[in-house]
């Protein structure tokens, strides 16, 4: 899950580049961009889910998750800051693993929540953290204890008016943030490479396109892949990435792993950033020769 | 606000800092494996022992001689249409079911088993006193009751709805339903039509009670598939339910009034019962203290449900008492007071397969207070991780004073290598319009869904947890597991175990206890109350102990224990008094007790 989403980072600009008139619509419009919106959609889906479907196990638990989540931003954040992070980031981490997260104990919630913040201070390289967060603690506690948590997997009420409501607002809220490429990308790679799954294993389409139908991935969607901190910079890299998370999805599904997409993301995502990193530090290796050649650009 | 990622701190702070998280996170990593490696489940024995240690460190020791009792019964599942070839291991998963009957009154425990094929037969198993059984339900006329047609049994409830002193039989079916009424202990009259029952139920629960004190037994039927569906003659593939956890498409709710002269009147509707969840398990108590046995339901695919009774009317109060919140799948209803405190625990099996689903069983045990509000302490008291779990019962297994659990488990076993996992979380995450129509469904071929499980059986320690101590008591198989009954078989004073298995062996565990623990037990018989006396409440004063049970018309996983009440007692008990509440309301108290006896009461007229 994403404790930075992409919206929430990313300057509020209108995409078309046409200045807003200061119509309602447009405020509103503008709104969406404002860095409240993510933690604002995420307690909404939560607000939603589990007062229609009672999708948490417990308000308890996710409280556990939130509290956690964000003590441990504050606490990390000022030994490593010396100054006190704002809590969104970490409140969207804890609220992610308050939802994705299945189990009856509570301890899972409150260690998932340490371990996704922790990694961001603990798994760093040139100075970023390379995993996102809570598809890092998810997937932790997914190898690590497995005898007391699962993922999402069967939630919620498995028809369409709810999902579409989620899927409409986040798709505004993503397109306004420029970042709706990324999910589409992915959605139109799954879908696709579903029917190729369906040639490949003989069981239904329907069965294949049925995992995104359901909630965890809305949730892997809209704020998990499209994490601006551990997502590649350039619009077509993350196009490729996104195509990548359902590419290595599509071979763990065809190995029958349960929760491929968050398994998927956790390799593909550090994978892209490395790649990133390299391809970045030659250049920078490269462009150095060339400025002490041609010295005009140095002083440009 | 600015969300960012924390720039690198300065460089002595920043490598102490960076040290420090390296061992914070270090620690957090290996927390998973220390709650593993200290947690009640990784004590559990995991090696049988001999029979004289069993008995010396648990007080007790099962033994299986079902083949040396005479019993070699193999459930037949069914087999439905064959639009439903592809997930015919799943939609077939279920019929197993045996329950506890006296039918014919000779003081010893009988066994009935249902079968599930069509053309498959019912045995009935009577006790020959020997430790011997031998089949009867032909001879009876009521073995050849799944023909081609009328469906085929997933269970049987027995109570004596005409009051003549002999238990009748309620099959519970996916098809007509049946009911036969004891002729004295001598055969079985089949009386559906005069009953007035429905002509088809896809049912795998039902639950005879007195809901409003009349006096005569009514009859709660658990609809589980819609009872539009002949499963053997589908118009289309569209029979499964809409959510896994939301369903509300499943088989309606019958409450039947039984109006006397063999007669009922279905009355659900005018009482409050209005459910389409697919329901697997009922029970009936009086969990308030109101003299009306309350209704308790666990449904698969969502909520539980719990319908309080004011004699009347029902009013559902799942969400506000707590136990209709998370939706599980629930498969099995049990009262047990675990406490000695008496009140009633109620004990739910659900799903827990580890690294995919982890449901947890629910053990609700309610608040102190005025207001019922329940607990799940499941986790807290060690009875959570059950696997695919379905049946289980409450009974004091080594008589030492305290409630122990047996549960079930084991879903459908097939081939050991290849699991459906993966194509059951697939598909189950989706849509309705995926998940409800069967043809969506990637074929089984012949893998398992949480086969091969180790059953258990938890004792409770009377400090508040239970240990797991199935392999070391001698309980070994791992069939795929349905209902379970306790009953003293060989009235002995020990409660021995019968397990049905899908597609399995009846298995009979013979229980052994050591000799230094006492025990009591009691047969009741209403007279101004139903003559099974189901409903009527026990709570028995010992020492400093108190525990309530009371005498169930169905409860479990489509069974029924011995109707007799068994406590066990522990060490030198001192017997203070039983009071009984019978279901009329009188209130009857035993004072004078001796342990290690069966006491036969009539309520007082």
């Amino acid at each position: 899950m994403n404790p930075q989403p992409a919206m929430a980072h990313e300057p509020v600009t209108p995409t078309s580049g046409t200045p807003l008139s200061p119509s309602f619509g447009n405020r509103m419009f503008a709104a969406l961009g404002s860095p409240f919106v993510p933690p604002i959609f995420i307690t909404l889906i939560l607000l939603v889910g589990n007062l229609s479907y009672g999708i948490l196990e417990s308000y308890w638990k996710t409280l556990l998750a939130i509290a956690t989540s964000v003590l441990a931003e504050m606490m990390l954040g000022r030994i490593f800051l010396r100054k006190w992070p704002h809590p969104a980031s970490a409140y969207i981490t804890g609220i992610s693993v308050g939802i994705l997260l299945r189990s009856p104990a509570f301890w899972p919630y409150a260690l998932c929540s340490l371990l996704s913040i922790t990694s961001k201070y603990a798994l760093r390289f040139r100075g970023r953290h390379i995993w996102n967060p809570s598809n890092f603690g998810i997937c932790a506690m997914l190898f690590l204890a497995a005898q007391s948590v699962a993922s999402l997997s069967i939630q919620w009420g498995n028809n369409f008016g709810s999902l579409a409501v989620i899927w409409v607002l986040g798709s505004v809220i993503l397109w306004r943030a420029r970042r709706f490429h990324i999910s589409l990308t992915y959605v139109a790679s799954f879908i696709a490479l579903s029917f190729l799954r369906s040639w490949v294993t003989g069981d239904p389409w329907q069965s294949e396109i049925s995992p995104i139908t359901g909630p965890m991935y809305q949730l892997f969607i809209f704020f998990m892949i499209t994490d601006p901190k551990t997502t590649v910079r350039s619009r077509t890299g993350q196009c490729i990435v996104a195509f990548s998370i359902a590419f290595a999805e599509l071979l763990l599904r065809l190995d029958s792993c349960v929760f491929a997409p968050l398994y998927a993301l956790f390799w593909v995502g550090p994978a892209a950033l490395f790649i990133e990193m390299f391809i970045d530090s030659r250049r920078a290796r490269n462009a150095v020769p060339s400025a002490f050649a041609n010295p005009q650009i140095v002083r440009s | 606000m600015t969300l960012s990622t924390p720039a690198p701190a300065p460089a002595r702070t920043g490598v102490a800092a960076r040290v420090l998280v390296t061992i914070f996170f270090g620690a957090q990593l290996a927390t998973p494996w220390l709650v593993r490696r200290f947690s009640p489940a990784a004590q559990a024995p995991t090696a049988t022992v001999d029979r004289q240690t069993a008995l010396n460190r648990y007080g007790f020791y099962l033994e299986e001689v079902a083949h040396a009792s005479g019993v070699d019964f193999v459930h037949q599942p069914p087999l439905l249409d064959q639009k439903l070839a592809a997930i015919m291991p799943e939609v077939t998963s279920m019929g197993a079911a045996v329950s506890i009957v006296d039918f014919d009154r000779d003081g010893w425990p009988d066994i009935y088993v249902t079968n599930s094929a069509i053309g498959s037969k019912n045995h009935l198993y009577r006790n020959n006193h020997d430790g011997s059984f031998t089949d009867v339900a032909e001879q009876m006329g009521i073995a050849d009751v799944n023909q081609s047609g009328a469906g085929v049994s997933m269970g049987a409830v027995w109570g004596d709805f005409d009051n003549d002193g002999y238990d009748d039989l309620y099959l519970i079916k996916w098809g007509r339903p049946e009911l036969f009424h004891n002729d004295q202990g001598h055969g079985f009259t089949r009386v559906t039509e005069q009953a007035g029952l429905p002509p088809w139920i896809n049912a795998n629960t039902a639950v005879w009670f007195d809901y409003d004190g009349d006096g005569k037994l009514d009859l709660f039927v658990g609809g589980y598939y819609p009872e539009s569906l002949d499963l053997w003659h589908l118009p289309n593939t569209r029979v499964m339910p809409e959510s896994f956890e939301y369903a509300k498409n499943g088989g309606r709710k019958y409450l039947f009034h039984n109006l006397g002269k063999g007669h009922f009147e279905e009355v659900s509707a005018k009482v409050g019962i209005d459910s389409h969840r697919w329901a697997l398990a009922a029970a009936a108590a009086d969990l308030r203290g109101t003299g009306h046995p309350d209704l308790f339901i666990a449904n698969d695919y969502g909520v539980s449900e719990l319908y309080l009774n004011d004699g009347k009317h029902f009013r559902e109060a799942g969400a506000e008492t707590g136990i209709g919140f998370a939706p599980k799948s629930g498969m099995n209803a049990s009262f047990g007071d675990i406490f000695n405190q008496g009140k009633f625990d109620i004990y739910v099996s659900n799903i827990s397969e580890e690294g995919v689903l982890i449901q947890g069983n629910n053990l609700w045990v309610p608040q102190d207070g005025s207001s019922l509000k329940y607990d799940n302490l499941a986790r807290d008291l060690g009875v959570e991780l059950g696997g695919w779990s379905f049946g289980a019962q409450f009974g004091d297994l080594n008589n030492d004073g305290n409630l122990d659990l047996y549960l079930e488990n084991g879903y459908i076993s097939l081939d050991r290598k290849r699991s459906y996992w993966y194509d059951f979380a697939k598909v189950a995450g989706g849509n309705s319009s995926i998940i409800g129509d069967a043809v969506n469904w990637p074929a089984f071929n012949g893998r398992s869904l949480s086969g091969y499980q180790q059953k258990h059986v938890w004792l409770n320690d009377g400090a508040g947890k239970f240990n797991d101590v199935a392999q070391a008591v001698g309980v070994t198989d791992t069939y795929d597991g349905r209902s379970v009954v306790l009953a003293d078989l060989w009235n002995r004073g020990v409660l021995d175990v019968v397990a049905a298995n899908q597609g399995g062996p009846l298995l009979i565990y013979r229980n052994t206890v050591s000799g230094d623990k006492d025990w009591i037990e009691f047969a009741l018989e209403g007279t101004k109350s139903n003559r099974s006396a189901i409903g009527a409440t026990l709570t028995l004063f010992w020492g400093r102990k108190q525990q309530v049970q009371t005498v169930s018309g169905g409860n479990g996983f489509a069974s029924e224990n011995d109707r007799r009440v068994h406590f066990g007692l522990g060490k030198n008990p001192s017997l203070e008094k039983l009071v009984i509440r019978w279901p009329s309301g009188f209130i009857q108290t035993l004072n004078d007790l001796v342990p290690n006896r069966l006491y036969n009461v009539k309520e007082p007229s």
